[in-house]
């Protein structure tokens, strides 16, 4: 139903690994104008959506650290969830992965009910995560890394795996796929390298580049530019616009106010576990509600609104 | 100072008996450690539960020795399971405590008394292996030894053996192909980080099991031929202790490559024989009066020395080289375990 | 450098036992003995005279008022060895029928012990369920049994929980503190302060000679914070400043372990020791439960030490300071408290606790394994109570030690430690933070 709307993985790299500013320009958006419609409001309905939350919470001891009424995601949008530290982001981002389970609430995929999903299917059912310290399995080469993200490679299981003959094709597909997706993220010549020798922003594009190995329908981002250098933010800003231009989903957890304005088109406020503003990113910018959990909640945060508060 | 003595005992050690059982354990202990990161610290139990399913099915159902190999796997099989099916979502530290409570209970429960009929209790089980022995190439009347280059075997020892290396060579070739697949990957990934494996699609659960299934039933192996050579089997040979000298083993060669069980077993064996043999010849000249004098060393705990030795080698090997005595340096930086 | 600060540590810890053997053991040659004990109708132990023991091919003994016996043998291997039944006391068997032999197997220059059980009245057939029914009397002995196993292992799992507390690791040598504890208790109790250093015997007790119980086991919780101190000085300290992993740091504890324990049996032999003071005593009656006095005395002082440190935790500017450091190290660190001190500190502690716990252990008999023995035991229940929390090491310890000896009602008493590790693994299964411990938050 959704395939239609989605670029070819492998047929999408025009934009090259590189991505300067210059070709961001020019990555198309296809939900443009989709939001207009759409009210501001926690919880309010999308046109299209992919991922849907009810009444999802968690508790740690007397701590209510995630308490969601409803939360609906845009297919083929980019949407970013910010919010104070503290706020539940990346306990809620572990909830709709399976890496935690709700106390109670609903969450569907694709309007089919992935409760209580063990982690590992939902990447079969189209759902990949990144994470917020990232997770480059540092003694395996980057070609691994990348290998790894495949899907139906028979190779995996025990007993194929005593027969070469009954992988070895397979693999040879992987490895192209792997290795023309490493050309996109412009990092070819660091196949052979073990990924726990690459700089914190190079690991984030591993990351990133190996999460599409198993081509997602909804990419889940944790923080995908902690701690990742100017220079290398453009380009990874880029390769997430390019996401969306695929056709994929995308929802990222964020501090810095500047790059969600630069490429979200839907954002979601949490702050003590629920979510207390939506909108485009203008919108939010000028919420007052939003600014005063901030700045109320937490001088030091990172967020800044500039000359827009 | 009998030199030739001391290097026949060394190279008939390095690549004796012992050093063919405990290279299968530590490359049961090496897929699990090494490349899965199980935190396995209970290794003894399966060399326990496969010398136990050979002994018991001669010895209790008296039934054939054949059958008891087959009967020792599933042995291995199924306290995997048990040890797994539960534990494996356990933090790293606490499969280790687990692991090596499991190891300790089996100990416990063969030497019961209640199972005198079904395992000889303390004293174990005698003389089950004969039908191994009467396929013995090498026989020689009275169980005497063969001779050559720095080498001497007895005749029974010699087939255990060439049989015991046959497996260790083919236990390597296995563990070599899985590894080399996409399911070896897997599992490298799964020790790196189990969390990124997850969301990549991979059922970290399941294949830590698969491994610790196929290390498991490795090491029984290596806990069935070690009491086919001695013809006898009892609960106390199994302590904890044997795991940690496995790990030392498995350290020696090196974590996660596929030749540095065989490879730190024969070093191991090799060496500590050197240093007893050599202690124990130096004890035997003018020196002998002294070393007791001043450091208490003599005859009778010379044996206690080899513990002292495996010990410390276990801690500054784990310190300096985790990545083995041939292992880069730079492959240890990468280790953030 | 580093590697020169640990090889002196190393140093400084096996010059110690050097020391410490001056007065050099005369090791026996190997013999095969025992100690023939009836059991009466009333639980009580008394010895069996004038019983003949063969070692088939040696040779053999009579049994002396004590109920002792030995029989030297040439060279080590396997014997056996028979009772004979002819010469038992009248009304008195084998408690189990037809176990008039047992085969032992002796090594190089160590005694081994043959151990024939005996009872009043008719023994009971081999395998079968030798308890003696659940009687109130049997509950109230081993309910007390159980507290004192379990107050003396609370001594050695209280620092073990510390420890792992404070700095995240698990301290598989810490059975070896306790076993430290005890046998420096022995040093100390048979030849005083100085006298362990051969030419300073003369001295007066308690610096020369042997010093009486009470002080040896002071001398050895000294030694045992000593150890703790030198452990985490030179050994520890640098693990953590060159930022080693927890894993690396817990197989290297392994590591030490073994290092330790065999050093012990290289310095101090394989066969198990008395201390000098307070070894025969026969029970005393209170109520329906029989104990020893001294037992009696220890499980007082083992309770009003664990209270003292209960008290000592909640109370002190130095036990607040270790929990905050176990609840958040960095939080800690961060409100200006010395975290280093801290594991100094707690390192002294949970040493010397462990060795007062070595010395309560050690009155039955001090072997170098002794502290081995029962450290799964001591893992049971600190991971029953809850790694990291103190307290949680008390109660842990407490339940451990009931558990493990009511099991005896219901199980043969060779599986009731057994029980116990299956205890803790249906623990760590299902409420994987223990008893007192809170869930934790992933992520």
């Amino acid at each position: 139903m959704t395939d239609d709307k989605r670029a070819p993985i492998l047929g999408a790299t025009a934009g090259g690994g590189g991505a300067g500013a210059a070709v961001q320009e020019n990555i198309h958006n296809p939900v443009e104008g989709v939001f207009d419609t759409v009210e501001a409001v926690p919880g309010s309905k999308k046109p299209d959506t992919i991922l849907t939350a009810q009444n999802v919470t968690r508790r740690f001891g007397g701590l209510k650290a995630v308490d969601v009424e409803t939360l609906h995601v845009q297919r083929g949008a980019i949407t970013a969830l910010i919010g104070p530290n503290g706020a539940g982001k990346t306990t809620f981002f572990n909830l709709l992965t399976g890496f935690d389970n709700p106390d109670e609430g609903h969450v569907e995929l694709n309007g089919v009910s992935i409760d209580g999903v063990a982690s590992h299917k939902l990447a079969a059912k189209g759902m990949v995560r990144t994470f917020q310290l990232t997770k480059a399995l540092s003694r395996l080469t980057v070609l691994d890394n990348m290998k790894l993200g495949a899907k139906n490679q028979p190779g995996e299981n025990f007993l194929k795996a005593l027969v070469s003959s009954m992988w070895t094709d397979r693999e040879a597909e992987v490895d192209a796929q792997a290795r023309e997706l490493l050309a996109r993220f412009n990092m070819t010549h660091m196949a052979d390298e073990f990924a726990g020798t690459l700089s914190g922003g190079q690991r984030k594009l591993v990351e990133m580049a190996r999460s599409l190995m198993t081509d997602p329908e909804v990419v889940m981002l944790d923080e995908p530019m902690a701690g990742v250098n100017p220079a290398l933010t453009q380009s990874l800003l880029g390769h997430v616009k390019q996401l969306r231009a695929e056709g994929r989903t995308v929802i990222f957890v964020e501090h810095d106010m500047d790059m969600v304005r630069e490429i979200s088109d839907w954002v979601v406020v949490m702050a003590e576990g629920e979510i207390i503003a939506e909108g485009t990113p203008d919108a939010i910018s000028a919420n007052q509600a939003v600014v005063d959990a901030y700045l109320g909640s937490h001088h030091d945060s990172e967020l800044d609104f500039g000359e827009d508060s | 100072m009998n030199w030739d003595l001391i290097f026949t005992q060394m190279f008939s050690q390095a690549f004796g008996v012992n050093a063919m059982v405990y290279a299968l354990a530590a490359i049961g202990l090496n897929i699990h450690f090494g490349y899965t990161g199980l935190l396995n610290f209970g290794q003894v139990g399966f060399m326990a539960a496969g010398a136990y399913g050979v002994a018991m099915t001669v010895f209790w159902l008296n039934w054939n020795f054949w059958l008891g190999i087959g009967i020792g796997v599933i042995f291995c099989v199924v306290l995997a399971l048990i040890l797994g099916v539960p534990t494996l979502r356990l933090r790293a530290d606490y499969l280790g405590i687990t692991t090596i409570a499991a190891s300790e209970s089996i100990r416990l429960f063969v030497r019961w008394r209640g199972n005198r009929e079904r395992t000889g209790a303390a004293e174990g089980i005698n003389d089950f292996a004969d039908s191994f022995f009467a396929l013995n190439v090498f026989d020689k009347p009275g169980n005497e030894s063969y001779q050559f280059l720095f080498f001497e075997y007895r005749a029974n020892d010699l087939w255990v053996m060439l049989v015991g290396w046959i497996v260790v060579a083919f236990c390597v070739l296995i563990n070599w192909q899985l590894i080399r697949s996409p399911w070896g990957r897997v599992l490298k990934a799964i020790r790196e980080d189990e969390d990124a494996a997850r969301s990549l699609g991979k059922n970290a659960y399941s294949y830590k099991l698969q491994a610790l299934v196929l290390g498991g039933v490795i090491g029984g192996f290596g806990g069935m031929l070690q009491v086919i050579s001695k013809q006898s089997v009892q609960p106390d040979t199994f302590n904890p202790v044997i795991t940690f000298l496995i790990w030392t083993i498995v350290i020696i060669g090196g974590v996660g490559k596929v030749w540095s069980p065989v490879v730190g077993s024969i070093i191991y064996w090799g060496l500590i024989s050197l240093m007893i043999t050599f202690m124990r010849e130096l004890i035997g000249t003018g020196a002998g009066p002294n070393l007791d004098r001043f450091l208490n060393l003599s005859i009778l705990n010379v044996d206690q020395l080899r513990f002292v030795i495996f010990g410390g080698a276990l801690m500054l090997l784990m310190w300096f080289r985790p990545q083995g005595i041939f292992g880069s340096r730079e492959e240890m930086a990468l280790d953030d375990r | 450098m580093k590697k020169l600060q640990f090889i002196s540590g190393l140093a400084i810890v096996l010059l110690s036992f050097v020391g410490l053997t001056a007065p050099a053991w005369s090791q026996t040659e190997q013999e095969i003995n025992g100690r023939l004990q009836i059991r009466t109708a009333d639980g009580e132990r008394v010895p069996a005279e004038g019983v003949i023991i063969t070692v088939d091919g040696v040779g053999e003994a009579i049994s002396d008022a004590d109920g002792v016996w030995s029989v030297s043998v040439p060279e080590p291997g396997i014997y056996t060895v028979f009772v004979d039944e002819e010469t038992l006391p009248d009304g008195v068997s084998l408690r189990t029928v037809g176990r008039s032999s047992l085969e032992v197997e002796v090594e190089a220059g160590k005694p081994k012990t043959a151990l024939f059980s005996l009872v009043e009245g008719e023994g009971t057939a081999a395998g079968t369920n030798t308890s003696e029914g659940i009687t109130g009397r049997r509950i109230a002995q081993l309910t007390v049994e159980g507290l004192k196993q379990g107050l003396y292992l609370a001594m050695a799992a209280v620092g073990l929980s510390l420890i792992y507390g404070t700095t995240g690791l698990v301290n598989f040598a810490h059975a070896e503190l306790v076993t430290w504890g005890g046998l420096m208790t022995y040093f100390f109790n048979y030849y005083g302060l100085a006298g362990m250093i051969g030419f300073l015997a003369p001295l007066p007790a308690p610096f020369g000679g042997g010093s009486n119980l009470i002080f040896a086991a002071f001398f050895g919780m000294i030694a045992g914070g000593a150890m703790g101190y030198l452990l985490d000085r030179f050994l520890f300290r640098t693990l953590r400043r060159q930022g080693v992993s927890l894993i690396a740091q817990m197989v290297i504890t392994i590591g030490l372990s073994i290092l330790m324990r065999y050093a012990f049996v290289y310095f101090f032999g394989g066969s198990p020791r008395s201390f000098r003071n307070f070894t025969a005593q026969s029970a005393i009656d209170i109520g329906p439960v029989q104990i020893t006095p001294k037992d009696l005395i220890a499980m007082g002082i083992s309770t009003v030490v664990l209270l003292a440190i209960g008290g000592l935790l909640t109370f002190t500017r130095i036990g607040k300071a270790m929990r905050a450091v176990s609840d958040n190290r960095d939080l800690a660190e961060s409100s200006g408290i010395d975290v280093q001190r801290v594991i100094s500190t707690v390192w002294i502690f949970g040493g010397s606790v462990a060795a007062l716990g070595g010395v309560f252990f050690g009155l039955d008999q001090v072997k170098w394994d002794f502290g081995f023995r029962i450290l799964l035991l001591i893992f049971a229940a600190v991971t029953l109570g809850g790694l990291g929390t103190a307290y949680g090491a008390l109660v842990g310890a407490i339940v451990i030690g009931l558990v493990v000896n009511l099991s005896t009602l219901f199980i043969d008493p060779e599986l009731k430690n057994m029980i116990a590790l299956l205890s803790m693994v249906l623990v760590l299964m299902f409420r994987p933070q223990g008893l007192l411990g809170k869930a934790e938050r992933i992520g």
